[in-house]
């Protein structure tokens, strides 16, 4: 989890109505301010942050209901180690 | 919610008898709401004559699922009953599609509650009419935000709201209102609460006297209302909104305008016919200009039965998150977009085919009131507003859909 990284960028760009610094990683974001259309800055936020693409079927209010909602759809865009490098036999192929 | 339900228990077997449900709605179109359309709309006067009708079919819960006595029909029905009678007054044909709206978030969110099983029996026998009070003066038009918030102690729960629009609200036996779950909760953080018009003092605070839909009697209240704390929905409004009160509207609306842009249509063919009466053996110019405006006639209605299709599947795959998603939002206020213009396309298309005739008020053919209700389509909910919110959506989107 980087919830304090995503508080930060919430704090930034959410447009929340409360102090995103005093969220639970349980609160719900829309209950806090988050509007649909204010996830897409959010969004763009975390993707340079974190260096992830989120996918077009995430963007919805479940991806972003929460810190941790938001936590997880990270993980699930970074594993948590890079892949292996191919080798170059198969590159040239 | 129980989304899923709407689609496995028909009423009725479907074809012939909304065949012939369809077919009554017509010829209470031509008997009872066509011949009190214009003074409706010279007076800029509720359609009383048309209610009271719908009222005696119990049209006004054609939405409401059969096990509570409703006629059960889908979302897809509604719409064309919509569109019908869009062809006969598009006052009436409003009025009726924004208390189905209503109708449609009690159906799919409420039911969960005795208060709104009761309320939708109600809505049955007592054929009630529900408006809606989703915009607040101080906001704007961003339903999504609400000032007034609701205040409960114990079972009961008082709102106060100063409305810029609640349609047909003095006629109304209830009206939807949104507001904050709290005084404590942001303005986003909305509930929607069903306040009876029995239990509310309205304070009339504007005139409407616009250009069209004049019949929808819409001007701004105040509204005041102690009632039941069970009057508040079980679910936030943020769910309704995206799952309901969304797509519905937009269907709903596009639906009537479509009514709207064939009765035009019609008007315009009558007039062609009549050309070609006078020169036998040519097909005259205003037919190849009837030729064009069905090309854009059929675009509109592709495009309506296209956002129908697609949630009418979402209803039926019963996934609460898919109404969330970007992509469908995105198509739910491109159909509000292109049908807005497009019904002002086509009525302007006519106009040009009826020539004179349509542009005086006082023939067969006139189409000045179609000109000035298909003007309110893209003004009423400013499609300036709906095309920034696809803008930043696009801006998350990575993929055209």
């Amino acid at each position: 989890m980087h919830s304090d990284a995503i508080r930060q960028i919430l704090a930034e760009h959410g447009r929340l109505l409360v102090d995103a610094q005093k969220l639970s990683d349980e609160a719900d974001l829309y209950e806090a301010g988050l509007t649909s259309l204010s996830t897409v800055n959010v969004m763009l936020a975390l993707e340079e942050h974190f260096d992830v693409e989120f996918q077009d079927q995430m963007l919805g209010r479940k991806t972003f209901g929460s810190i941790r909602a938001l936590g997880d759809a990270i993980a699930q865009l970074k594993p948590a180690t890079p892949p292996a490098a191919q080798p170059l036999q198969e590159l040239r192929a | 919610m129980n989304l899923a339900r709407r689609s496995i228990q028909p009423a009725v077997p479907r074809d012939t008898t909304f065949t012939s449900l369809l077919e009554k709605v017509h010829a209470l179109g031509r008997e009872v709401i066509a011949p009190n359309s214009d003074e409706v709309d010279r007076d800029a006067r509720f359609p009383r004559e048309a209610f009271e009708a719908l009222k005696a079919e119990k049209l006004l819960s054609a939405y409401v699922p059969a096990e509570f006595g409703g006629l059960g029909l889908s979302i897809g029905e509604v719409a064309k009953l919509c569109e019908t009678l869009g062809q006969y007054c598009a006052s009436t044909a409003m009025i009726y599609a924004m208390h189905q709206i209503q109708v449609a978030c009690i159906v799919h969110h409420g039911l969960a509650t005795p208060f709104f099983r009761d309320y939708v029996r109600e809505i049955v026998t007592q054929q009630h009419l529900v408006a809606s009070a989703t915009t607040e003066m101080g906001i704007g038009g961003d339903v999504r935000s609400s000032i007034c918030a609701v205040k409960v102690v114990d079972n009961y729960f008082m709102l106060e709201k100063q409305a810029p629009v609640i349609s047909y609200g003095a006629y109304a036996d209830a009206i939807l209102v949104t507001c904050r779950r709290s005084e404590e909760a942001t303005r986003n953080d909305q509930v929607l609460v069903l306040v009876r018009q029995d239990d509310c003092t309205l304070k009339q605070l504007s005139v409407w006297d616009t250009l069209g839909f004049r019949g929808t009697c819409s001007p701004g209240f105040e509204v005041k209302s102690i009632g039941k704390s069970e009057q508040i929905f079980p679910v936030p409004y943020g769910e309704i909104h995206a799952q309901t009160q969304h797509p519905v509207a937009h269907i709903l609306w596009a639906s009537l305008w479509l009514g709207l842009a064939g009765d035009a249509m019609n008007r315009a063919r009558q007039m062609v016919r009549n050309e070609a009466r006078k020169t036998p053996g040519t097909t005259p110019i205003s037919a190849t200009r009837l030729a064009e405006a069905d090309l854009v006639f059929t675009d509109f209605r592709a495009l309506v039965f296209a956002t129908l299709a697609e949630y009418e599947r979402l209803l039926d795959e019963n996934d609460a998150e898919a109404f969330s998603h970007f992509g469908f939002a995105v198509r739910v206020n491109n159909l509000k977009l292109c049908a807005s213009q497009m019904v002002l396309e086509v009525v302007t298309r006519a106009m040009v085919i009826c020539g004179i005739q349509g542009y005086r008020n006082d023939s067969k053919l006139t189409l000045g009131r179609h000109l000035r209700d298909a003007m309110g389509a893209s003004l009423m909910v400013n499609n300036d507003r709906i095309l920034a919110q696809n803008a930043t959506m696009h801006v998350g989107l990575r993929e055209a859909s």
